[in-house]
């Protein structure tokens, strides 16, 4: 059976039963809607965070870009599993407790203000809406690359998809349809990782495998050494050491932490969980799921980086294997012969090296590369497409729930019926699924820039504003919003500046602090904490019904 | 709850909370970027010690401290009476926690 009549397969299996647990988990209230019903197990809620976490960019680029990045890869891994232990220490377990369905609802109620309420629900859909155009964009990738559909054909598969369950379901059906996506998208990345330890170290495993000694066909040695000693060879720098400098790697791993734990789509998979108990539970297991993939991922990196390096450098261009021609044709591989001796030179100097690589390739044509079975390489489309696919539901959820709930039920149509509030919802993720889609088909250029965007906006206005309305509760409205403001702004100047205006000056030169955009949030999350402490200290304390709140929450149980 | 008892349990919670979060910043932070050269001087297998906690270690340190919080917080709940079995003072109530909160 070729490739692509096995993807046909995988895709069609799949987004079969996707629409079946559509059609089983139709949302009959809006608490089902929401939350699910409030009563989902804390495993099966931390299989569906994993999979909402784990998106197109996890799934596709991450092993790539710490092949390339080497050790600094480092600050993806730590930042984005290092933000779960602050999710579930200091937000989850009192969120839960809370008992509402959004952050803004949070933010609204802990502040007693509808200007929180309003800043929140405008943060909530610019951090979500920037993150669905990216998913939306991957899902149409994967169907053009592997499908050969164009990509507009490919968004709307993936948005008619998406729509019938988000629609239909709500969070109920995106729960149990992210549980099965989770299940596709580990057993796509793990089958070709485990097969290609095992050919080049015999060791299935590949968090281990990356740690041992070479198989003899592959040159014997251990694969680190070999990986660092070539890469030298050809002017990369050594793999396992840094490039970056030490302050900018701690300052992007912090704002990737504080950005995870400050994701509202995140966050709001807390509330589907029966109780405080089952939040802590059901974090730890969110973890473990998402450290399946993390702590593959580089392994991949050095196994597919090893053999990328082994199979092209100094190669002839005419011996190269089928894939390579196959990849060059959707322009992820381009080979530039300059100095026309007909073989292919990768090396670290841009004058001489005569191959550029797409870094997605890294894990989208890893298994053709190292020649595994046609099953395995048409199953990571399969796996990509559950990831982007799972991830734009979750963010499209918090979308409309910010519409519907915070923004029409709370603040500017509080007298409409439960009925009213649930078709609004359904009709703001119909107009979100719409403009995602959008988006997905015209990608504005600056997706990829304003992912950085993302985390760094979140981790400077929410994750603060909700620490702090947990763990002080003395923390006022005039401090919150003062700090949430700050922070925002800062960090939203800062990216703009170096990403937009100047990009040009974006270097280690002109940063603050030797601090890249990626990393900036850090500063943004300290200022929005000094801020708010210090407006805090000069206005009056909140009222005494809200700091019963916050005693409140504090106490898991009743 | 008496207003002390929930003082004193939210203190505790606090101090397990704070304790983790500095093994948090050690293994990720300390390990992992500040003295992570200073650590690759040290091998096991084909790692270096410092590249391992980088890429493989902290990783595993956070599932590890999770499940280390959940733990430590299971046994002050229960030290408070605040986990699922409750005692007879606060029984009516928790007739109404099971009726909200659905079999465990």
């Amino acid at each position: 059976m070729s490739v692509q009549l096995w993807t046909y397969l995988f895709v069609f299996l799949t987004f079969g039963l996707y629409i079946g647990i559509a059609v089983w988990s139709k949302a009959g209230s809006t608490h089902d809607f929401y939350v699910a019903g409030g009563g989902v197990s804390p495993l099966t809620n931390g299989m569906a965070t994993a999979a909402d976490w784990m998106s197109a960019a996890s799934f596709i680029s991450m092993a790539g870009l710490i092949s390339f990045l080497g050790r600094d890869g480092t600050y993806y891994l730590m930042g984005w599993t290092g933000g779960y232990v602050l999710l579930a220490l200091l937000l989850a377990p009192y969120l839960r407790k809370f008992g509402k369905f959004t952050v803004p609802a949070f933010i609204g109620d802990r502040y007693y203000s509808h200007s929180a309420r309003l800043s929140a629900v405008f943060c909530a859909i610019v951090v979500s809406f920037v993150y669905v155009c990216g998913q939306m964009q991957g899902a149409g990738i994967v169907f053009s690359r592997f499908l050969e559909v164009d990509i507009t054909t490919g968004v709307i598969i993936g948005m008619a998809i998406v729509f019938f369950y988000a629609v239909l379901g709500g969070m109920k059906g995106i729960t149990y349809t992210q549980v099965a996506q989770y299940c596709v998208l580990i057993f796509a990345y793990m089958v070709p990782a485990v097969f290609i330890s095992f050919m080049m170290t015999g060791n299935p495993i590949p968090q281990l495998g990356f740690g041992s000694e070479l198989t003899p066909e592959y040159g014997g040695g251990y694969l680190l050494d070999r990986l660092d000693g070539v890469s030298e060879d050809l002017g990369f720098g050594t793999y396992t050491d840094g490039q970056k400098s030490t302050q900018d790697v701690f300052f992007i791993t912090a704002a990737l932490m504080f950005g995870t734990a400050g994701l509202p789509h995140v966050i709001i998979r807390f509330f589907t969980v029966p109780g405080v108990h089952d939040a802590r539970r059901s974090a730890g297991f969110a973890l473990i799921f998402i450290a399946i993939l993390y702590t593959t991922a580089p392994a991949i990196a050095a196994f597919s980086k090893t053999n990328l390096m082994n199979t092209v450098n100094n190669a002839e261009y005419t011996d190269m294997p089928s894939w390579f021609t196959t990849w060059e044709r959707t322009s992820l591989i381009a080979f530039d012969d300059k100095n026309n001796d007909g073989r292919i030179q990768y090396v670290g100097d841009p004058e001489i090296n005569e191959l550029t690589v797409n870094r997605d390739i890294m894990v989208l044509a890893n298994p053709e590369i190292a020649r595994l079975p046609n099953w395995v390489i048409a199953l990571v489309a399969a796996g990509a497409l559950a990831a982007a696919l799972s991830t734009a539901a979750g963010l499209l959820l918090v979308i409309s729930t910010s519409i519907s709930h915070d923004l029409l039920k709370r603040c500017l149509a509080p007298d409409i019926t439960e009925k009213q509030e649930l078709s609004y919802a359904r009709i703001a993720i119909f107009i979100a699924v719409l403009i995602a889609g959008y988006f997905g088909i015209n990608p504005p250029g600056f997706v990829a820039e304003v992912v950085a965007f993302a985390f760094g906006l979140a981790a400077a206005s929410f994750f603060p504003a909700i620490v702090l309305g947990i763990f002080y509760s003395r923390m006022n409205r005039q401090g919150a919003v003062a700090g949430m403001l700050t922070g925002f702004f800062f960090t939203a100047t800062y990216i703009i500046y170096f990403k937009f205006i100047n990009p040009e000056m974006s270097n280690a030169e002109h940063w603050w602090f030797g601090i890249s955009p990626e990393g900036i949030g850090t500063m943004g999350t300290i200022l929005n904490l000094v801020v708010a402490l210090l407006v805090c200290r000069v206005t009056t304390p909140p009222p005494e019904y809200v700091q019963r709140i916050v005693r409140h929450i504090r106490l898991p149980g009743e | 709850m008496s207003d002390k008892n929930a003082r004193s349990y939210w203190q505790a919670n606090v101090r397990i909370v704070l304790s983790l979060l500095f093994v948090w910043f050690f293994i990720s932070f300390v390990c992992g970027i500040l003295f992570v050269d200073f650590l690759d001087q040290f091998r096991f297998g084909g790692f270096k010690l410092g590249f391992w906690m980088a890429q493989q270690g902290s990783i595993y340190g956070f599932v590890i401290l999770i499940y280390v919080y959940i733990w430590l917080m299971d046994r002050l709940d229960k030290r408070y009476d605040l986990d699922q079995s409750h005692s007879a003072d606060t029984a009516h109530m928790d007739i109404e926690a099971d009726a909200s909160e659905g079999p465990q």
